[in-house]
């Protein structure tokens, strides 16, 4: 296990290199001149130029432009935009929101999820799993920005008023990030409900299921332990690496209830062509997604002890 | 004579299906005493494991349909309890065990905790006193270092152990009766005589009921006090070990005895039984072996055969009984 570990850690080096540097090449190659629009409608003055490209190494190649921001990365510089704002200190305002809705919405699909993905599970065909077949379709089909707006329409405060939502953008509470944190995990609570539901139906049947049944063991225990144990091994491996994706932010979500997290700074640094700070928030996401990988791997190893990583 | 531990009578189950109604069980009868085994043999899809699950009501309903019939444990009709009852009994009562541990036993949780839980959740013993029971209890089956090996999972154990692991779990509640479903039939064939060994052994040591579900007559001829021979979900022959090794009763435990490899017919081709064995969603009119049956004339196509005693705790289900017997 150990040498498993350290073996994935090293992997994750040249995965991080490749991807970052994609992402620097990207950003400063769009636009082609970084000043472009940058000083109103006049050209930028010369010596805000040269200040500026010393600043950002412009007149560097970009292999030695990108080292040189590594190198800065590394000792946890991201740097300045070109206003003078710090990239750190952006994120570090954005980023709690953003793990607090993901945590939000990661909860509400696994819990809807899984409860309507077990009882759909155990009695096909019946009512409810009908209704739970067309709701999940529908999650599924629906843009998240039409959920967004429809719900925050009809349960916000112009509503039926039923959940307070964005007021207080900088840093929200748990209460008000749950019609948020729903409409970022419908799409997958969509998925969680029928991925546990044709693992239940599956498992069912199984003859350890007959053998807890034939101990003469309770109901609810054959399926609360049994069979909810073996089902859950793919449900919690998906769980977790939606879990990498919500943490990359919601620019949709996030726009629809004025939320200020991850995924607005990064909307906003393209819009405004802050290369510095979508370099910056991008290369911290595939960090944290990669870790995230990681530790579903790990974490499918330990739900299921038939897996072993040599 | 007191009531026997175990008695099935007239058991008629249907499985529902959309392909039509397959009657899988027509009228099984049999019972077993404190201390008895009876092995009960037949092809697949005779209904001998459909018999057993009807014991320990662990069919499906749907498809699974019990039509008719009595299942007397203990003189208490099973059939008619409630299912909180029939729940009671199952591992306390009557534990069952299966033919392939390692798909039968659950396979992300430890043997001993599958062992444990039936002492924690059935006999509200604490963790501590059920981990040192369940070392006991894979002592008892001789499975070496059990205390180590009781925190292993089933995987990590050779196909032999981990059918003793489940005998050990079937052993928790100290049932009166023990239902082993064709238990040595994943396993080769030097583990397949000692987990047949240790089976005796428990029985002996607790007097308990033992049906024998299996389809190699090897394995009956040494370890069955009596054998119910089934075919088409009925039971055709029913007889002491000894009887029936000696005089089949039955023209289908004729041929059955005859596809047995021999040692002292060494070079001579192996006789099998002609055919299928039939459809359960159309059996043949009459006696349902009689497409198959070397013996058959006009009235085994029309008439269904009653059981012809042939002398005490004995029956035959063939128009010829007592000239099969006899011929044998």
């Amino acid at each position: 296990m150990g040498r498993y570990v350290l073996r994935r850690l090293l992997q994750l080096i040249p995965v991080f290199i490749g991807t970052t540097f994609i992402i620097y090449a990207l950003v400063w190659a769009i636009p082609q001149d970084p000043f472009a629009g940058k000083c109103g409608q006049r050209p930028c003055p010369e010596a805000y130029i040269s200040a500026m490209s010393d600043k950002f190494n412009f007149d560097d190649p970009l292999p030695l432009q990108y080292l040189k921001y590594m190198g800065n990365v590394i000792t946890g510089d991201f740097g300045d935009t070109f206003s003078g704002i710090s990239v750190g200190e952006q994120i570090s305002t954005a980023y709690p929101t953003t793990v607090k809705l993901a945590i939000v919405a990661l909860l509400i699909e696994a819990l809807i999820g899984i409860t309507a993905g077990v009882l759909t599970g155990l009695r096909k065909q019946g009512f409810l799993d009908n209704l739970v077949l067309v709701s999940t379709l529908f999650l599924i089909s629906l843009p998240v920005f039409v959920t967004g707006f429809v719900l925050r329409l009809y349960l916000g405060p112009q509503g039926l008023d039923l959940f307070d939502v964005g007021v207080d953008a900088t840093d929200p509470t748990f209460a008000q990030l749950i019609l948020p944190g729903f409409v970022l995990g419908s799409t997958s609570m969509a998925y969680v409900a029928r991925l546990t539901r044709s693992s239940i139906a599956e498992n069912r049947h199984a003859d350890y299921v007959r053998t807890a049944i034939a101990k003469g063991q309770p109901t609810r225990r054959v399926v609360g332990v049994h069979l909810l144990r073996n089902s859950l091994i793919p449900v919690i491996t998906f769980l977790g690496t939606d879990l990498g994706s919500l943490m990359g932010g919601a620019i949709v979500t996030e726009g629809v209830f004025n939320i200020n997290g991850i995924g607005g700074l990064i909307f906003r640094g393209i819009q405004e062509k802050e290369g510095i700070t979508v370099t910056g928030v991008v290369t911290m996401l595939v960090l944290v997604y990669l870790l995230m990988s990681l530790i579903v791997d790990l974490l499918y190893a330990v739900l299921d002890p038939r897996i072993r990583y040599e | 004579m007191t009531a026997p531990l175990l008695e099935v009578e007239d058991l008629h189950v249907e499985f529902r299906t959309r392909d039509g109604v397959a009657k899988v069980l027509n009228g099984v009868g049999y019972q077993v005493n404190a201390g008895e085994t009876l092995a009960v043999l037949g092809e697949s899809g005779s209904g001998k494991s459909v018999t057993a699950q009807t014991i320990m009501g662990i069919l499906d309903t749907p498809p699974a349909f019990v039509t008719k019939g009595a299942i007397r444990f203990n003189g208490e009709d099973l059939l008619a309890a409630s299912a909180d009852r029939r729940r009671d009994v199952r591992g306390d009562g009557i534990a069952m065990i299966f033919q392939d541990a390692l798909s039968a036993l659950n396979p992300v949780f430890t043997v001993g905790f599958q062992i444990e839980e039936q002492l924690r959740v059935r006999r509200g013993m604490t963790r501590k006193e059920a981990r040192a029971r369940a070392i006991e209890l894979l002592d008892l089956v001789k499975i070496p270092n059990a205390k180590n090996r009781v925190g292993e999972y089933p995987h990590q154990f050779s196909g032999g152990m981990r059918q003793r692991a489940m005998i050990a779990m079937s052993l928790a509640l100290d049932p009166e009766m023990l239902i082993a479903d064709e238990p040595t039939t994943a396993l080769d064939v030097t583990v397949q005589a000692q987990i047949m060994d240790l089976l005796r052994e428990i029985q002996t040591e607790r007097d308990m009921g033992l049906i024998l579900i299996t389809h190699d007559l090897g394995v009956v001829a040494d370890v069955a006090d009596r054998i119910a021979v089934m075919y088409a979900g009925r039971i055709v022959e029913h007889a002491d070990v000894y009887q029936l090794f000696r005089a089949p009763g039955h023209p289908y435990t004729e041929s059955l005895l005859e596809s047995l490899p021999r040692l002292d017919l060494k070079g001579q081709e192996l006789k099998t039984i002609k055919g299928l064995p039939p459809s359960l969603t159309n059996i043949p009119s009459g006696c349902p072996f009689h497409p198959r049956c070397p013996r058959a004339v006009d009235v085994c196509k029309t008439e269904v055969p009653a059981n012809h005693r042939l002398g005490l705790d004995r029956t035959s289900a063939c128009h010829f009984a007592e000239e099969v017997v006899s011929r044998g």
